[in-house]
């Protein structure tokens, strides 16, 4: 990996260049939130955004889209046409996610819809100050060493812009020009000040260690039952989360039903249906079985199978969840700590 | 730790994994009033001919424009070219799949999951315990290990159904109780017609003819109705069995069969790529699992 500097005042002349490579998308200001959008203009770019309302998993795994389409028993994959795409702005946290979600996808019987659209996709990441929701450091996931093409760190009137592949470097040179290759001493210097800045600004810091024992522990602790109580099984802490991917499969007739499409979309291990199979048997009946599958997931399986949580500290559960649910309060509580809810 | 193998893709397979297969029904019938047996073969003869797979493992039966749902296989890969499932109708896509006729076309993905440890159980005596529809995954083990028979040692398959008529594959069942080669028994609870001609009763109360079996170098495997479990198992530890080699196999909802769609989850394991089998002592701290 290499490093280089980019003067701040060129980072939209920079921005316009990468349009030669494929489509530009950036977050763009919603009101009081952010959400990716197409950037027309490069200069609607929110760089000020921390978090979008949906993480970039949906470049990826799109909420919902057709897989084959059918007819009688004649089955057609679809792929919809992905251009050359390059993401600018996002952040570790979410490039952690979008390294968990490779695991799933690509590891053993790589998912070939996942696979096109991650092929297409350049990844540039952009470094943040945390607030308060933020809780990346805590699950090891506030800085980013791979996982992306190009990440650009801010580093006073410069970015400081590591290369993390080789069209990574292909993008740099669309327009070398603006780029210097002089790191100095007080760069370094500099760069240590901004990460300890960063580090120091985080207000939720938890320590994971033992998270895996302490759920296992904690399997029948009446905080389930209360956290059951107020939760909504509504699943957009599924639909923010960078890391959920749960999809249901579902065939769409054409109104000749001789065809159709078989359509992927998202789902929720909060919804009731999760875990029902025929002859009306559901594994997961109870609401705090399936909160208690969520964050599970989140805290104790994946550690046990990769080695780090499944939560990637982005805190849009925080953001989201319309009863105060989220990764924060379950560690609170499971530490036995008092529950803000 | 998992005490099985996890999955790896079958040769052969389509390249996009989520792809069915055009297979042909090659035969079909019932076996009771909601019970119905399918052959099938992959329309592609190559690849009906290169298709293998392992007792205990699934296959995605892929129906368009009713869905996907994952089933045992209940034939033996010793028996190659074709698939035999044993499928009650019981939703959406058994219902559809109970229209289709011989020589109709249905999609079919997989074969999925760990299947039985077969190269553990080589040289083990083997007890088989089978309630109702839980012979379906066990047949193809039970098929197996008969035009396998020299590879294991003393072999006990004990089948029970609710009546006679309930009987899954019962003239099969009959006709391998004749053979000398392994000790096949079974019971009914109820004979209301008065023609069952062997022993009535609970398939547990068949335990006390199990005789000379060495339980350390036993496995032993159940499937059956959810109530059967704990009885069942309870004999076996009685026999001395140890945990580990007592091997069950567990259903879930799936839409891929391959850890992708989450449905399957039970903690941190995927049923359909760490099971469908795994052992009591696997299970045993498994929560949420029945």
């Amino acid at each position: 990996m290499k490093a280089l500097k980019l003067k701040k005042e060129d980072l939209y002349t920079y921005l316009e260049s990468l349009k030669s490579y494929g489509e530009l998308w950036g977050p763009v200001s919603r009101g009081e939130h952010y959400s990716y959008a197409k950037l027309a203009n490069v200069r609607d770019v929110a760089l000020q955004a921390l978090r979008t309302i949906i993480p970039p998993k949906k470049f990826f795994v799109p909420p919902r889209f057709n897989m084959f389409r059918y007819s009688e028993d004649q089955y057609t994959e679809t792929f919809e046409d992905v251009k050359p795409r390059v993401l600018f702005g996002i952040h570790p946290c979410d490039i952690h996610g979008l390294m968990i979600l490779d695991e799933l996808f690509l590891d053993r019987f790589p998912d070939p819809y996942y696979k096109k659209r991650r092929e297409a996709t350049a990844i540039l990441g952009l470094s943040c100050i945390p607030d308060d929701k933020c809780m990346a450091r805590s699950t090891n996931t506030h800085a980013v060493e791979g996982g992306f093409d190009l990440a650009f760190n801010e580093l006073g009137e410069e970015y400081l812009v590591w290369v993390g592949s080789s069209l990574g470097d292909d993008l740099v040179r669309l327009n070398i020009d603006l780029f210097s290759e002089e790191i100095e001493t007080s760069d370094v210097q500099k760069y240590l000040e901004w990460r300890r800045k960063r580090d120091s600004r985080y207000k939720l810091n938890f320590d994971l260690t033992g998270m895996p024992d302490i759920m296992e522990l904690s399997w029948d602790s009446p905080l389930w039952d209360e956290l059951a109580d107020r939760c909504l099984s509504c699943g957009s802490c599924s639909m923010v989360c960078p890391t959920c991917n749960c999809y249901n499969i579902r065939d769409i007739s054409d109104l000749s039903l001789e065809s159709g499409v078989r359509q992927r979309r998202w789902d929720s291990c909060m919804n009731k249906e999760y875990a029902l199979v025929a002859g009306v048997h559901n594994f997961r009946e109870a609401r705090a079985e399936r909160l208690k599958l969520y964050y599970t997931h989140k805290l104790k399986a994946f550690i046990t199978e990769y080695g780090r949580p499944s939560c990637v500290g982005c805190g849009r559960c925080i953001d989201t969840c319309p009863v105060s649910i989220n990764v924060a309060e379950v560690i609170r509580g499971l530490k036995g700590q008092e529950v803000k809810l | 730790m998992i005490d099985t193998q996890r999955t790896e893709p079958s040769h052969g397979a389509p390249s996009n994994p989520f792809m069915p297969e055009q297979m042909r029904i090659v035969r079909r019938y019932d076996l009771t009033s909601d019970v119905r047996f399918f052959q099938v073969r992959p329309v592609d003869m190559e690849r009906a001919l290169s298709l293998d797979y392992k007792p205990g493992q699934f296959m995605m039966i892929s129906l368009a424009g009713v869905g996907e749902a994952p089933f045992s296989i209940s034939s033996t890969p010793s028996r190659p070219g074709m698939v035999e499932f044993c499928i009650r109708k019981v939703g959406r896509l058994t219902e559809q799949l109970f229209t289709y006729k011989e020589n109709s076309i249905i999609g079919l993905r997989g074969p999925y999951g760990n299947g039985f440890p077969l190269e553990k159980m080589v040289g083990k005596d083997i007890l088989i315990v089978v309630g109702g529809l839980g012979v379906a995954p066990l047949r193809s083990l039970l098929l197996y290990i008969l035009d396998n028979r020299d590879q294991f040692g003393k072999f006990y398959v004990l089948h029970g159904a609710h009546t006679p008529a309930e009987m899954l594959f019962r003239k099969e069942f009959f006709e391998i109780k004749e053979r000398d080669d392994l000790n096949c028994l079974l019971t009914v609870d109820e004979d209301p017609q008065g023609e069952w001609p062997f022993r009535k009763g609970l398939v547990t109360d068949l335990f006390e003819e199990i005789d000379g079996l060495d339980p350390d170098n036993t496995y032993a495997t159940v499937c059956g109705p959810p109530v059967m479990y704990k009885f069942v198992v309870a004999e076996f530890l009685k026999l001395g069995i140890p945990k580990h080699q007592i091997l069950m196999t567990l259903e879930r909802r799936m839409h891929c069969g391959i850890g992708k769609c989450g449905h399957c989850v039970i903690g941190s394991i995927y049923t359909c790529l760490d099971g469908p089998v795994f052992s009591y002592w696997d299970v045993l701290h498994m929560k949420d699992l029945i």
